[in-house]
């Protein structure tokens, strides 16, 4: 929709240019999908020309900018990146978990989703299952490395202090190399998010759980190698992790379903990709 | 740099925080629609440098430098565009849409078609995933699969009665020219585009306030405002903003502008400004002081003893509130036989309180209008407006404003969708004011919020029901204990609840009937009339308690059905212990249906033990899945009571040809293609087929008085206003055909020739036609379905799902299916997702539609739909309604499904995946731990 209270446009990534009532700008299909009846500026950040993916022997950096039509290509399975690096097996389900259509991917952006913050954000549940790691800068020349999972901290808040912008999400190549899996329910079919999580089991041994969409924020079970979960195990690992608080509410399910169903899909991930026998083993996300 | 426009430069450059959809309307691409402006419809897709986006989310300024084509520049990409129409060629995705009528308004078309025009094979192959970015609240999806992937057929454009007649209007809409209510120009709206301001509404922030006063001295300094309506503005009138013939049918109970705000949402003032955005900026100026006052967001609370009052202000008889010291719209208390002793001779008795939800209409075209005054007709105040009911409107600004009826008219453009929305004025009365205030054209369009906050939703229903029934089968006793929930007004509150409680009784035989209900206001968005008007909430519960007497007895559900349901000639029985004297069997199909979708399920059943991979199995489904089949039937009278006028005009045009003005609305109910098809039947001697009818609507300069197009009312009484027109003016052609041509085979005369002779003659050769809606018919629908439910994450899925219509002879089975199985995929919404949360503050929480899920191409299965053999011998050619109708008894039948699959009976709606999941884990029936892959759609 019209943002009619925005004076002016302006060209830049540079958070000494932001004031208070500016907005980064990158998709603008948060910005225009919900309006404002108090911005001033948009500075946009797509002016920055970011390469949008570029990777070397350490992992992946997805620009803050690059748009969820590009990810989707990057998770094209039978691309040479896809072979040298498994994880990304998590990329297209992960987009497909957006209510938004292909046609909206066009625009959104990584960073978008990440700084919208919400609890079914599907980049934030990539991002935070590879173990992303955001470049943040911010206004004097302000540099900062933080984890997705931790820059998520609420639903609709994260650690974004006033003029801050996410650069950049760096995959790291071990969680690039590792086996991922994916589960999620919804309401609908093709719905919004009521429960999304990844699974990971790294070049290591270990098994690595990242929960969102039930939970207000991304949460992370990490598990050695040497330690690795039963089915009973992995249960009081997600009591132990996931209070009853922090289990979203809102349309889109109820916590009480959203509880249950963490428990569920997690179990199943657990039996993929830990090899356990039996049903729930199946391949493929 | 340029944008450029479907290959032209745009002559203006954008404002920084404008969409690119707001800019091509106005550089004149008026097919780029706007249905949410939030990027979840899809309606305003178009293509920057050839990929698709919803322009409503696309920041203007980027499109400098690239191409934009939008639906009308379309054709013009492509190589070969077919047909050589008025409008040129077509592009073979528009050719599509038209061949397979993938549209009812028409209001999703131009999105639709701009997405799927993009596809390539592999996005052809997953539709679901490809498709979910466009929302069509019509046509159920069907259409559109079958336009999409070019399987649809075209009709016979010269067709008549029986033939799949494509609209009149196809061409139009898959172009981007034809208009709906805001795409206008100078040759509509006199001054267009430069004189045209724009009303934006301040609305109450607080559930119960009284105003003590309003300072606008703020907004109208902000420039561009020109002026601030509030209360003191507004004519000391009470009135409702629903409309009916009979005025009296609703309670006189709200001001254009009130001094006490009833709803979160309510408006307070219109700020009227040259643009949009100064509009906005003068309501966000304006200064309003409110005593707030205690409210009463619940039923339960405003019928508690002392609660504070809605309307406590009123005078009952002025106002015709029923009881406004316990906020009580209206009620109704009968008994027909003895209910207690009906149950006290029951073997067995059922008892429980179901709940219905508030659900809003979402049609595409949100509310919207624009009132000017005409120098050239002598000042008349004409308002352009998306309703179901100009004339009604008509007579209520009329009304509103002291105005003889004459110097007021309303027309429509077509309109997007209404499913009975749009039997409300919510935005022509401030248009109005406007306008006649200040001399020029006044334009107000709702966003989708407001749709949710200030307009009308279904009315929430309580029914406590208790039955009882005999071993054998006999129906004993039914008991319903209604509230119905009208919210801060009574518009439709009286008339939905005394429908609801009518042919929900009224279609079972049972000697012992009583209801008792109550409409009920609360501080929170006003209810209104909804598809079904009442009566999908209590079959609902009527339907739920059936199905339960059934299984206490040990009877088939079905069976159970059919032993109590009436049948041709039962006196039809709710709250009144004589029939109505002008409902009639005027034909009777509830048998067949039933049969129809009893057997279509049995097909169903045996299909899947034979093909367990089909579509149709359960082969595929795992242990952990629960099956179940589930029906229910509703009845429904084919014209609402007390009158329902129609007029209609016909004329032999010189060309041969023939002109037909009929005062009904088009909003996607297909009545247009009715109306050519019945007049192109009773002209098929001269050999007039559809495509020779030049049909318009809907404008109360065209035709006499016309109650409008809701109660299913297009095709039963103005296609029977049409019909008789049509039958006379054949007569009339053939009587002047036979003395200006003697001993000459009428028919054999060509028509223009026809025509110029009695030009020559001075004999017009025209007829009207009239029908008051009375006596009316009954027609039926059933539904089955099939369901699977997984007892590890409460998904449902449907396998399959069949509805009977008794819609007598179908003048056009392709659209009549349309209405079918649009009704089915609304009702689907209602019964599975869709829901209007108001919060603990009265204020509705759910208010875009990524929080309102209205079912996408990926949720809605294919129904199979059959029609029963019936002729109406009141309808015209034997015709009955058929759009409401088909939402009636889907939720139930779902229901009963559902508790067929899992055993577990749910008494509230939506039926959601949670839901269901929590239910069977209460009842110890839910699988904790995963046997299998959890199905993640
Ligand atoms: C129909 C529809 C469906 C949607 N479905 C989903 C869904 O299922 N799940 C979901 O999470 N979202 C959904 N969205 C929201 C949105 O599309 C996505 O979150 C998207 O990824 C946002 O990206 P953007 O680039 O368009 O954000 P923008 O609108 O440009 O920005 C969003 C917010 O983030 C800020 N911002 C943007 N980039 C940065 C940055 N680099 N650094 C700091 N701040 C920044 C902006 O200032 C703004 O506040 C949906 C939207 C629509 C319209
Ligand atoms: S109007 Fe743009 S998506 Fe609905
Ligand atoms: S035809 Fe699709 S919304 Fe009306």
């Amino acid at each position: 929709m019209d943002l009619n209270t925005i004076e002016a446009w302006v060209p830049t990534a540079d958070p000494d240019e932001w004031r208070q009532g500016d907005a980064w700008l990158a998709g603008g299909t948060v910005l225009y999908s919900y309006g404002s009846q108090t911005l001033r500026r948009l500075l946009d950040l797509t002016t920055a020309g970011w390469e949008p993916v570029t990777q070397d022997d350490g992992g992946i950096t997805l620009a803050s900018t690059c748009t969820v039509a590009r990810v989707w290509e990057l998770g094209d399975p039978a691309s040479a990146t896809a072979a040298r690096w498994p994880g990304l097996a998590v990329v297209r389900p992960c987009c497909d978990a957006f209510v938004a259509s292909f046609k909206i991917w066009n625009l959104s952006t990584v960073g978008g989703n990440i700084a919208t913050s919400l609890p079914a954000g599907p980049m934030t549940s990539l991002a935070a299952g590879l173990d992303g790691v955001a470049t943040l800068w911010g206004p004097h020349g302000g540099l900062r490395e933080l984890p997705v999972a931790e820059l998520v901290t609420g639903d609709g808040a994260n650690a974004l202090a006033p003029g801050e912008l996410i650069r950049s999400i760096r995959l790291p190549a071990h969680a690039l190399e590792a086996r991922t899996a994916f589960r999620r329910l919804s309401l609908s079919n093709l719905g919004r998010s009521g429960v999304l999580l990844i699974g990971r089991r790294d070049r290591d041994g270990g098994f690595v759980l990242t929960v969102t969409a039930s939970t207000k924020r991304p949460v992370q079970l990490r598990f050695p190698a040497g330690a690795l979960p039963d089915a009973p195990g992995l249960a009081a690992a997600i009591d132990a992790a996931i209070p009853a608080a922090l289990y979203h509410d809102d349309i889109h399910g109820h916590p009480a379903w959203r509880r249950d169903m963490t428990y569920r899909l997690a179990e199943e991930l657990r039996r993929e990709l830990l090899d356990v026998p039996g049903p729930g083993s199946q391949e493929g996300a | 740099m340029a944008i450029e426009i479907n290959g032209r430069p745009a002559e203006a450059a954008p404002r920084p925080g404008q969409c690119l959809r707001t800019f091509l309307r106005e550089q004149g691409a008026l097919g780029v629609k706007k249905g949410c402006d939030a990027g979840d419809c899809g309606a305003c897709t178009v293509h920057v440098d050839g990929s698709p986006v919803h322009s409503c989310l696309y920041p203007a300024v980027r499109a400098e430098g690239h191409e934009v084509t939008t639906i009308e520049g379309l054709a013009a990409t492509c190589a070969h565009p077919s047909g050589e129409g008025d409008t040129g060629g077509l592009h073979p995705m528009q050719q599509q849409f038209v061949d397979a009528q993938g549209f009812q308004c028409g209001f999703c078309t131009a999105g639709m078609v701009m997405t799927a025009a993009t596809f390539d094979a592999g996005q052809l192959a997953d539709l679901p995933r490809n498709l979910k970015g466009n929302l069509c609240r019509c046509t159920g999806y069907a259409a559109i699969e079958a336009a999409v992937t070019g399987t649809g057929r075209g009709g016979p454009a010269g067709g008549r009665l029986g033939d799949d007649v494509p609209s009149p209007a196809a061409q139009g809409i898959v172009t981007g020219a034809e208009r709906y209510t805001l795409d206008v120009t100078d040759a509509e709206v006199p001054g267009w585009p430069g004189a045209i301001l724009h009303a934006k509404l301040v609305r109450s922030p607080h559930a119960h306030a009284r105003i003590r006063s309003i300072d606008t001295s703020a907004a109208l300094a902000v420039p561009g405002v020109v002026a601030v309506f509030t209360h003191e503005d507004a004519p000391d009138l009470l009135y409702s903003t629903a409309q009916h013939e009979l005025v009296t049918d609703d309670p006189d109970d709200m001001r254009l502008f009130d001094t006490v705000a009833r709803f979160i949402g309510q408006r307070v003032a219109a700020v009227v400004a040259e643009t949009v955005a100064a509009a906005e900026a003068g309501g966000r100026a304006v200064v309003v002081d409110y005593e707030v006052l205690p409210a009463v967001l619940t039923p339960e609370a405003a019928l508690a003893p002392g609660a504070p009052l809605v309307h406590g202000d009123k005078d009952p008889v002025a106002t015709r509130i029923s009881e406004p010291s316990r906020n009580t719209a209206a009620q109704l208390h009968s008994e027909v036989g003895d209910v207690e002793a009906g149950l006290a001779a029951a073997d067995a008795v059922y008892e429980d309180t179901f709940r219905t939800h508030r659900v809003q209409h979402v049609a595409l075209e949100t509310h919207c209008s624009i009132a000017w005054t005409d120098p050239a007709d002598g000042g008349r105040l004409v308002v352009r407006s998306s309703t179901q009911v100009p004339f009604l409107a008509q007579r209520s600004l009329a009304r509103i404003f002291g105005l003889p009826l004459e110097a007021v008219r309303v027309v429509t453009g077509r309109v997007g969708g209404g499913f009975g929305g749009k039997q409300e004025i919510l935005t022509e009365d401030v248009v109005a004011l406007a306008a006649l205030r200040l001399g020029q054209p006044v334009q107000l369009e709702f966003t989708r919020s407001e749709q949710f906050h200030g307009s009308t939703t279904r009315h929430p229903f309580e029914i406590r029901v208790r039955a009882g029934a005999r071993r054998d089968g006999t129906l004993t006793a039914l008991a319903l204990d209604v509230v119905t929930e009208t919210g801060a007004y009574g518009n439709h509150g009286p008339g939905v609840m005394f429908h609801g409680c009518n042919e929900s009784v009224s279609v079972y035989r049972c000697a012992n009937k009583k209801i008792d209900a109550r409409a009920v206001y609360t501080h929170t968005v006003p209810s209104g009339a909804f598809r079904g008007y009442g009566l999908s909430q209590m079959i609902f519960a009527v339907e739920s308690a059936v199905d339960e007497l059934a299984r206490q007895i040990g009877m088939d559900p079905v069976q159970f059905r059919r032993r109590n349901m009436v049948r041709k000639g039962d006196p039809m029985i709710a709250s009144h212990p004589v029939p109505e004297v002008d409902v009639l069997y005027g034909s009777y199909g509830l048998d067949e249906c039933v049969a129809l979708v009893t057997k279509a399920l049995r097909r169903g059943r045996e299909r899947a033990r034979e093909f367990p991979g089909g579509p149709l199995g359960t082969g595929e489904l795992g242990p952990e899945w629960l099956v179940g089949e589930g029906t229910a039937l509703s009845m429904i009278d084919t014209v609402p009571p007390r009158g329902h006028h129609a007029h209609s005009r016909i004329a032999l045009l010189p060309d041969g040809r023939v002109s037909l003005d009929v005062g009904t609305a088009e909003f996607g109910n297909g009545t247009s293609t009715v109306h050519v098809q019945l007049a192109a039947t009773a002209l098929a001697g001269f050999g007039i087929g559809a495509s020779d009818v030049v049909l318009r609507n809907a404008d109360t300069a065209l035709t006499d008085h016309d109650t409008g197009a809701f109660g299913s009312t297009g095709t039963v009484v103005a296609g029977k206003a049409t019909l008789a027109a049509a039958e006379e003016l054949a007569r009339r052609i053939g009587a002047f055909a036979a003395e200006a041509y003697p001993g000459q085979d009428p028919a054999g005369v060509p028509l223009a020739e026809l025509a110029a002779e009695a030009a020559r003659r001075g004999a017009g050769l025209e007829a009207e036609g009239r029908w008051g809606g009375t006596p009316r018919s009954v027609a039926f629908n059933v539904h089955g379905f099939r369901v699977a439910v997984h007892r590890g994450t409460g998904e449902l899925q449907i396998l399959q799902s069949v509805q009977a219509a008794d819609a007598g002879v179908v003048v056009n089975p392709r659209q009549c299916r349309g209405q079918v199985e649009g009704g089915i995929a609304q009702a689907l919404g209602a019964a599975l997702w869709e829901e209007v949360r108001i919060d603990e503050t009265g204020r509705v929480a759910t208010d875009i539609l990524r929080q309102y899920h209205v079912p996408t191409f990926a949720d809605v299965p294919r129904s199979e739909v059959y029609f029963a053999h019936t002729s109406d011998e009141l309808g015209p050619l034997g015709a009955k309604s058929m759009s409401e109708s088909p939402f009636n008894p889907v939720a139930p039948a779902l229901a009963n499904a559902v508790r067929a699959a899992t055993g577990l009976r749910f008494t509230e709606l939506p039926i959601t995946r949670d839901r269901i999941y929590l239910a069977l884990k209460e009842a110890g029936l839910a699988e904790s731990l995963p046997t299998g892959r959890t199905v993640t759609a």
